[in-house]
């Protein structure tokens, strides 16, 4: 065998602390390598064209690259390999970068630990063989999880595209947060103005399959195949037949109960259609305040709906749907606020969050849109805006900054003044961020146009005085306190993840940080794909994101799954795992283990005989270490692989 | 050549694809330093992960091993780690009895956003690995050493 070794300097990346060409001339002398050279830059045009022609020149059989991690350029240099007319999987890599140029400065040691990387995987390339994909079928349809806009959008191309589409949503409306805003930065747009009849095209579009009040259960499968179990909550109303009149809100005596959609701001009544907009516009009884459940006996709904749609009986329905890609797009939650004891701890009435402040002025809120005190009813005269209400707080663990509340707490301002002219807001803040397209210019309409007094610096306490509350923080601008007597105080309260998220990660075997949002394959080039293959992520669910970035994200979330079904069939990784027969003794351990029940036990002259199906194994490996045989290997992870890279590393 | 003597000790990884290769090379952008001893072996899956793998690294001379793989639940292939988990236990209690210090090898979770994790962990694992200094089983066992070149070839040779 004739391998070629390409160590690259990845412009000084690299060759500031390893000495490339010395690591190139220590390759020379190890085995089966036939040619060996320093490169400045192995992924451009010319460091691959550098590639293919040694490849021809030398007549190489397989090509090591020294450079960066696999999981950066792996696909990258197969496909250079494969112009070189060699097969694709003839390829190995020694990550010098991630794992050694970046991480220490010591240039002795680094040259050392690279030229021994390097030996690595020469040692395993040795012993690589031709690897051929099997293509197979798939079905081109695609699940969006979450409803928000950024699924909303992503459900949308995705249909348009001509794809069938899945759409499943926790709560028995879409819309997301953006439903419950009033108006929007930075153009103050009415909200359900322009989310409103995105709704309506997800209800009319005929590709899209909407299951609300669902959630996701159980994930198998994989890309081009997934099978996906989806619980169907009870919602005790047949949807098929409630035509979402509302008679039965006019008659439910339960008027006591928790109003989700308003935050809490109002009460609602046990059965209910959350806003008048809501897609699907279906009413669904909450057991925690119906009196049907609670005492056993009311009943008025049942007696009331004119389509006799109720049903106290409903239980939970799981539906099987079989996809080829999903989208998952959870969106956030909030902070809550309630762990800032100096804040009232949620204690205070008037002490409410950004949301439900959004509630109150929204015209189709609780109060019809007059801003009201939660405590009195009372028109607040002076508001006091505290921002960074966890964000960028490393006491509650929370060092992030959630992006979107500096400009909504300008917004929420500005409309203050518009909804009640002689008003004063305060807005405490620690910097202004605001970066996006027209966003700056807003802020500062807010202070200059509408008067906001932005004070820089933090709150310390707020407790009541009278009817009214004390807030008390420290201008760090003037150097001096401050103390304001306001009648209503909103919390911009930060971005976590949606609650689950780590759990439905599990599901989608995606990874996530250690705040639970879902983590992108690459953070500036793959920024909506995950490293599961088709699974793609939309919106917030990835990192705190405004409208426009969710969109933006929905979009192109959309057209990374129309570009993998714009192939008609998929090819399989063939690095999979193979069974020998003639070592295979028939006890089917490796079928038992196997997670994806890719080994099938087949006969052979009427012995037992393990096999692996190509296009379902998933080439993990587990398999491999069950057999008590060694009759099951690993293509390109065998046991002689793996031994041989640990030969290679421990010979003196 | 492998080691840089008197400064470095032979410390061998075996890291899962998804997470802790990914785990590494997060702490590697983000410039978190970290002794240069350790070379990772990427595998798939923990899963792959044949105890012998270790103990064979061991015999021929490594002064310790460390073994990453996702956060059980949330192996890439589902059920990849829990496996290992089992394995990898058993091997712990049974490794002692061949006479290998208990601190050599260690197993441990790390995911691919765990960069500053992936540091501590690598630091942690070396400065034990050096407490215990240099392992007297390539001295004794070095002999034993066979790699099989062929596929059916004997396959363990301890
Ligand atoms: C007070 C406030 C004001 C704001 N004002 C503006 C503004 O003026 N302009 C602007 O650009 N941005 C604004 N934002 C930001 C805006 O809300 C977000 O950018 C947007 O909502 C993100 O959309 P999304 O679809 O990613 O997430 P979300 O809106 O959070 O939607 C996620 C959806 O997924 C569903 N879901 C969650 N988990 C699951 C699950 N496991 N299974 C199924 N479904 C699930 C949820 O029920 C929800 O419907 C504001 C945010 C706040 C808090
Ligand atoms: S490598 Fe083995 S255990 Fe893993 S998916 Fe393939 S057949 Fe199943
Ligand atoms: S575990 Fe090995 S011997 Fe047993 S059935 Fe599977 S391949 Fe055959």
């Amino acid at each position: 065998m004739k391998i070629g070794v390409f160590v690259c300097h990845c412009g000084s990346n690299i060759e500031a602390t390893v000495d490339t060409a010395s690591v190139a001339g220590t390759a020379r002398a190890f085995p089966d390598v036939a040619y060996a050279t320093d490169v400045m830059y192995s992924c451009s045009e010319p460091g691959q064209d550098g590639i293919i022609q040694a490849v021809r020149e030398k007549g190489l059989d397989g090509v090591v690259v020294a450079s960066c991690s696999p999981r950066m350029h792996e696909t990258t240099f197969r496909r250079a390999v494969e112009r070189a007319g060699l097969n694709r999987y003839m390829l190995e890599m020694a990550n010098i970068r991630e794992h050694v140029s970046w991480i220490g400065k010591d240039r002795e040691a680094n040259t050392n630990k690279a030229a021994e990387l390097v030996r690595l995987a020469v040692e395993k390339l040795r012993r690589n063989r031709a690897l051929f994909p099997k293509s197979f079928d798939i079905t081109r349809r695609v699940l969006v999880i979450g409803g928000g806009v950024a699924g909303i959008q992503a459900a949308l191309d995705c249909a348009d595209g001509g794809l069938d589409v899945v759409l499943v949503e926790k709560t028995s409306s879409i819309g997301g947060k953006m439903a419950k805003l009033d108006k929007t930065f930075p153009t103050v747009d009415c909200s359900s103005c322009i989310l409103g009849p995105k709704m309506v095209d997800v209800a009319q579009h005929e590709r899209i399959a909407l299951h609300a009040y669902a959630e996701v259960e159980e994930i198998g499968g994989y890309v081009g195949n997934f099978e996906v179990k989806i619980r169907k909550k009870a919602t005790f109303v047949d949807w098929s037949l409630c035509t979402g009149c509302g008679l039965c809100m006019e008659k439910c005596p339960s008027r006591k109960s928790h109003d989700a959609f308003n935050e809490g701001v109002g009460l609602t009544t046990a059965i209910n259609i959350p806003f008048p907009q809501a897609i699907p516009k279906k009413a669904l009884i909450d057991a925690r305040f119906c009196r049907q459940f609670l005492k056993g006996k009311c009943g008025v709904c049942a007696k009331v709906c004119p389509s006799g749609a109720i049903r106290y009986e409903m239980e939970d329905e799981v539906i099987t749907e079989k996809v080829g890609a999903i989208v998952t797009a959870t969106g956030f939650d909030l902070f809550d606020h309630t762990k800032y004891g100096e804040y009232g701890g949620g204690r205070y009435p008037d002490v409410i969050t950004s949301l439900q402040y959004e509630r109150l002025l929204s015209a189709s809120g609780p109060t019809g849109g007059h801003v009201k005190r939660p405590s009195d009813g009372r028109e607040p005269r002076t508001v006091v805006f505290v921002q960074c209400v966890g964000s960028r707080d490393t006491s509650v663990d929370r060092p992030y900054c959630s992006g979107f509340c500096c400009m909504y707490t300008a917004k929420q301002a500005i409309l203050t003044k518009d909804h009640i002219p002689e008003s004063q807001s305060y807005v405490f803040y620690m910097d202004i961020r605001a970066p996006g397209k027209l966003y700056d210019e807003f802020t500062r309409r807010a202070m200059e146009e509408y008067g906001a007094r932005y004070v820089r610096g933090r709150v310390a306490m707020i407790y009541p005085k009278g009817d009214r509350l004390l807030v008390r923080g420290a201008d760090t601008l003037m150097g001096e306190q401050v103390e304001i007597e306001a009648d209503l105080v909103v919390l911009a309260v930060g971005a976590e993840a949606a609650a689950g998220s780590p759990a439905l990660a599990e599901k989608l075997r995606i990874s996530y940080d250690k705040y639970g949002f879902f983590m992108e394959s690459h953070p500036k080039l793959r920024p909506v794909e995950t490293n599961t293959a088709g699974v793609y992520l939309a919106g917030a669910c990835q990192g705190p994101k405004d409208i426009p970035s969710s969109v933006g994200q929905g979009s192109a979330a959309a057209s990374k799954v129309l570009g993998l079904f714009s192939r008609q069939k998929l090819e399989s990784d063939p690095q999979i795992s193979q069974v020998n027969q003639r070592r295979c003794v028939g006890c089917g351990k490796c079928a038992l283990t196997c997670p994806f029940g890719a080994v099938k036990m087949i006969d052979v002259r009427g012995e037992p005989k393990a096999e692996v199906i190509e296009t379902v194994c998933q080439g993990c490996g587990i398999c491999a270490v069950t057999c008590p045989q060694g009759a099951v290997q690993l293509e390109h992870f065998t046991d002689n692989q793996i031994l041989a890279e640990v030969n290679a590393l421990c010979q003196s | 050549m492998p080691i840089l003597a008197g400064k470095e000790l032979r410390i061998v990884g075996f890291l899962c694809n998804w997470c802790s290769y990914g785990g590494a090379d997060t702490a590697g952008v983000g410039r978190f330093s970290q002794p240069t001893d350790l070379r990772i072996i990427r595998v798939p899956c923990s899963g792959r992960i044949d105890p012998l793998f270790i103990v064979k690294t061991l015999l021929y001379g490594a002064d310790g091993v460390l073994v990453s793989g996702c956060h059980p639940r949330d192996c890439h292939y589902g059920q990849g780690n829990f496996y290992a988990r089992r394995r990898l236990e058993a091997l712990k209690r049974f490794l002692p009895i061949i006479g290998v210090e208990p601190g050599r090898f260690e197993y441990t979770w790390v995911s691919a956003s765990e960069g500053q994790r992936w540091q501590q962990v690598v630091q942690g694992f070396t400065e034990q690995v050096h407490a215990l200094g240099p392992s007297p089983a390539s001295a004794v066992f070095g002999a034993c050493r066979e790699i099989p070149d062929e596929k059916g070839g004997p396959r363990v040779a301890v």
